[in-house]
């Protein structure tokens, strides 16, 4: 399975996105933002980092970049793309998936695991995981998801939330909300399911000496469905 | 042109006899951009005038170190062909007048100091002291630093992976903040800041130039009084986002051999950074100040030569490669730009449009920079404080323990590190809040342990002590996670070395750091020293930070404190005297603030760590924790914290009152939870080793029990240990 994963300047999860997936068996490349097109590949990464400084607004430039032409096009023939924290923001600035990420609920970076709920219909991201309840690990200051009410609706009504923050029980409440998104989502799918966008990184959480394990299962079903 | 009298030397900063001796050297009166360049040389920032003769005493050679004191940062060697490069720098003085772009820039800056040297940082630290809690500027100083810290170190990528918080009423006037880098390259790679070679290209890359920083590091030796405000555009503003543009094309340059020397442009910019370049090849240098891509219009050579803008590095080239280093910095959209060379002269001569701007021989701004022997005075061993036991009566244990657990100095920092990214990169092993920090080396089985500490009120007791203690506790931190120490590096936070209290406290700080550092073959091979940190003449306590660092050859073998097994044993290792002068105990508890430091017996430090050490790479240790600040009981409840476990002590059977015993901060302990069933053979391995230890208790269900005192859940005390500190931000 061939992934590439997108250096845009600023990025600084591109390395550890790199170990992750070729420590679950993809042959991964690394990717220039200044390059007009993608290599072949079954799977496209925009990593997580600080693209472009974060300056004007998270991901605003890095989705006028050269490569995300080539990104868009992929995705809209059916790849599957994953956005993970920047890569998200990234996702979201291109119209690819839904909503906005505002800054924090309490204005501070946040760097923590935190537990989420990952919906397993019809995607090949999180379909044949066996644990309801990942522990995954957050790292950012910008990740409070926020729609409109309409798009709210027809997130829900597509069943787009991809995941959500609960507690070790699975509880999706308040109290198990690190930043203030809406309805506790912490990353979303497109219509078509086969771009996600999310905060939680999974690649650092791929071993049981790192804080948890639980990224293992992502990597591994995703690859399963795609032999 | 402005010209130069004494007035305006003095207003530099420069003493009058040191202008007078200027005049001499030169043979002439300097021009207004010579002074500007003498007054940045010469200043305490860069010269070291007053500590010099005393640092040329420190322990810095040892059987694993490659680099010393003198470069960018000290290397040292970890093993098969890897090495560490490190060092800690203060930024106080900025963090003060602006805190989020001072403690910014403080990460900055040292992150080049190691970057500089062809390492890729891994990993950062910092320890920081602000004022009483109480003190108006604390909370808005420190939620700006850590801030800054984050802002910076999250956005570049580097893991911040330990750290120390500190609160003290001699700090509200002067913040301290120390940032310490770790950096990983390969032994054969190491680029170091010494010129060679006749006619080379002097390259300029990075961020443009502009008008900020400008006399930063004259600031940064300067006393603080009530106009503190004005000097708000010496602070540098720092962009993370160059930073890692320049990294990752510092690294992508640094993969042939280009380079003969790279120096970053930290305090006093590209002065200190070429004149330090040409110094060490014993060469002269020629800039052509006209072609320093500048930020602003109309920049003088004055301020060229003296702007503190951030993120900008020199580097002298090999003849011939200046088009492929310009591709790359191109690529990264960075600035380049030949702006002169090397020469025989040994002056820096600068030109601009053509005019020479100045000529001065190198010697006179290195060499024959002034180096004072202060005036200092010795201090006394305080006599030691007579507890009575009356003065326990009417306390309980778990009473005394939710007021030290809660307290600024002991409480949970999370709300601090949470706001740090520590896991980014994907091989931190060991975060925040424990003994030390640790990172896998990447794609081996190695890993590093670092760790950074200071106890200012030790020093201040009894310098001689506090400074021995310091080293001590590093590396008993480094020990307590299974990590070898290696070396260390010192940040050396002291008030004005023109008093010669001041000066003592230092001197005496250094010497027993040395001895320590000697008596535990941990050489110091990196670091910065502080000075002036004062205001309206008060000057803060002494306080000198160690940052340890330390090798896990295997890094399934660390270790950490949370309590690992209902049934397991604890013991302490090391001899518990119950000396409770300058305790947290004696300060919190019984409002007594005075006695001397705990004893340093070099000895047993040594030797209880060696053994400790030896029975975690055996396995027989499942968690362990060093006694430091509010004793064996605080110890015990950290690791109940972490572990989210209880523990049963067994009925106390001591020489000395149980408050002695369970508070006092006697030095060289270890508190280890071992499996009952290998007790036997640790006791032997203790015995053998003459260890003195006590088996106090053992780990079961969810409260502290203590023979005659009402329990206490570890629930509660997680609360009272994590609530302070979220609280006290909140509101």
């Amino acid at each position: 399975m061939k992934s590439s994963v997108i250096i845009f300047p600023g990025s600084n999860c591109d390395r550890d996105m790199d170990v992750a997936l070729k420590k679950f068996g993809f042959k991964n490349k690394m990717v220039w933002h200044n390059d007009n097109v993608i290599p072949k590949s079954d799977l496209v990464v925009l990593p997580g980092g600080f693209s472009y400084g974060d300056y004007l607004r998270c991901g605003s430039i890095a989705a006028k970049s050269n490569i995300i032409n080539s990104v868009i096009e992929f995705a809209n023939k059916g790849g599957l793309v994953i956005g993970i924290c920047n890569g998200f923001q990234i996702l979201i600035e291109t119209g690819l998936v839904n909503g906005a990420l505002l800054r924090n609920k309490y204005l501070k970076f946040i760097c923590k695991n935190v537990f989420v709920k990952a919906n397993k219909t019809q995607n090949k991201y999180f379909n044949k995981i066996k644990k309801d309840i990942l522990e995954l690990h957050i790292a950012h200051n910008d990740g409070n998801y926020f729609c409109s009410e309409d798009d709210l609706k027809l997130i829900q009504d597509n069943d787009q939330i991809a995941v959500e923050y609960c507690d070790i029980n699975g509880e999706v409440s308040e109290k198990s909300n690190p930043n203030g998104s809406m309805k506790n989502i912490a990353g979303v799918f497109n219509k078509k399911k086969n771009i996600l966008g999310m905060m939680p990184h999974p690649e650092r959480v791929i071993d049981n000496c790192l804080s948890s394990n639980d990224g293992s299962y992502f990597f591994e079903n995703l690859l399963s469905n795609m032999k | 042109m402005i010209k130069v009298n004494e007035k305006i030397a003095i207003d530099h900063g420069l003493k009058k006899d040191e202008y007078k001796r200027i005049c001499e050297l030169l043979k002439r009166n300097p021009n207004i951009t010579e002074l500007g360049i003498f007054s940045a040389m010469w200043n305490e920032h860069c010269s070291y005038k007053s500590s010099k003769k005393h640092l040329k005493k420190l322990n810095t050679k040892g059987k694993k170190v490659i680099q010393g004191p003198g470069e960018n940062a000290g290397v040292i060697d970890i093993g098969d062909d890897d090495a560490i490069v490190f060092k800690i720098e203060s930024h106080n003085h900025p963090s003060f007048i602006e805190p989020y772009q001072g403690a910014a820039t403080g990460v900055g800056g040292i992150l080049r100091d190691v970057f500089t040297m062809g390492a890729r940082p891994i990993a950062n630290l910092n320890s920081i002291h602000f004022g009483s809690p109480s003190n108006k500027k604390t909370k808005s100083l420190l939620r700006g630093v850590v801030q800054g810290i984050g802002g910076y170190g999250n956005c570049i990528g580097v893991p911040t992976i330990a750290g120390q918080t500190s609160f003290d009423e001699s700090y509200n006037g002067n913040i301290l903040v120390n940032a310490m880098t770790l950096g990983l390259v390969k032994k054969d790679k190491i680029f170091y800041s010494k010129a060679a070679g006749l006619n080379k290209p002097v390259i300029y890359v990075g961020s443009k130039t502009g008008r900020d920083g400008i006399h930063g590091a004259s600031m940064a030796s300067a006393k603080f009084d009530d106009k503190i405000e004005e000097k708000k555009p010496t602070v540098q503003v720092g962009d993370p986002f160059t930073e890692k543009l320049l990294l990752e094309a510092c690294l992508e340059l640094m993969r042939d051999d280009s380079i003969i020397a790279i120096q970053d442009m930290g305090a006093a910019g590209l002065t200190s950074s070429s004149v330090e370049m040409a110094s060490k090849g014993k060469l002269g240098i020629e800039l052509h100040l006209d072609k320093v891509p500048c930020r602003e219009e109309n920049m003088s050579p004055y301020e060229i030569m003296l702007s503190e803008s951030q993120e900008r590095m020199l580097i002298v080239l090999e003849n011939g490669k200046e088009n492929k280093a310009k591709e790359i910095f191109d690529k990264w959209n960075l600035d380049f730009s030949v702006i002169g060379k090397t020469t025989n002269s040994k002056n820096i001569e600068l030109y601009f449009n053509k005019d020479k701007v100045a000529n001065i021989p190198i010697d006179l701004l290195s060499e024959e920079a002034p180096e004072y022997d202060r005036k200092w005075k010795k201090s006394k061993l305080p006599q030691k404080i007579k507890f009575k036991k009356k003065d326990f009566k009417n306390l309980k244990i778990t009473e005394v323990l939710k007021k030290i657990i809660s307290s600024p100095n002991v409480c949970s920092k999370e709300w601090i590190w949470e706001q740090y990214d520590h896991t980014v990169m994907g091989d931190t092993i060991q975060k925040p809040g424990g003994d030390a920090g640790v990172v896998r080396v990447h794609g081996t089985e190695k890993a590093i342990a670092a760790t950074v500490d200071s106890s200012a009120s030790y020093c201040y007791a009894h310098p001689l002590s506090g400074g021995k203690q310091i080293v001590c506790e590093t590396w008993r931190n480094l020990i307590s996670v299974g990590a070898e120490p290696i070396a260390i590096t010192n940040c050396l936070n002291f008030g004005n070395p023109e008093k010669s209290e001041n000066m003592g406290e230092f001197v005496e700080c250094v010497e027993g750091l040395n001895e320590a550092s000697k008596y535990l073959d941990f050489p110091v091979v990196s670091g910065n020293v502080s000075f002036y940190n004062e205001t309206k003449d008060k000057g803060i306590k002494p306080t000198p930070a160690i940052g340890g660092v330390g090798l896990i050859k295997n890094y399934k073998d660390m270790i950490t404190m949370d309590l690992k097994e209902t049934g397991n044993i604890i013991l302490v290792v090391g001899k518990t005297e119950g000396h409770l002068d300058q305790s947290i105990f004696a300060k919190e508890i019984l409002n007594e603030k005075k006695g001397p430091p705990p004893e340093i017996n070099l000895f047993n430090e040594k030797n209880n760590g060696e053994t400790v050490l030896k029975l975690i790479k055996d396995k027989f240790i499942m968690s362990a924790h060093d006694v430091s600040l509010g004793g064996i009981m605080t110890g015990i409840a950290k690791m109940c914290i972490k572990g989210k476990k209880g523990v049963k002590f067994y009925k106390f059977k001591g020489l000395i009152d149980k408050f002695e015993y369970f508070f006092s901060e006697d030095q060289g302990r270890y508190i280890v939870e071992v499996k009952k069933e290998n007790f036997e053979k640790v006791k032997k391995i203790l015995e053998k080793n003459s260890n003195h230890y006590d088996l106090i208790g053992e780990v079961i269900g969810d409260n502290i029990s203590i023979n005659n005192e009402p329990t206490l859940s570890v629930d509660k005390l997680t609360e009272f240990n994590k609530n302070w500190l979220n609280k006290y931000m909140v509101n």
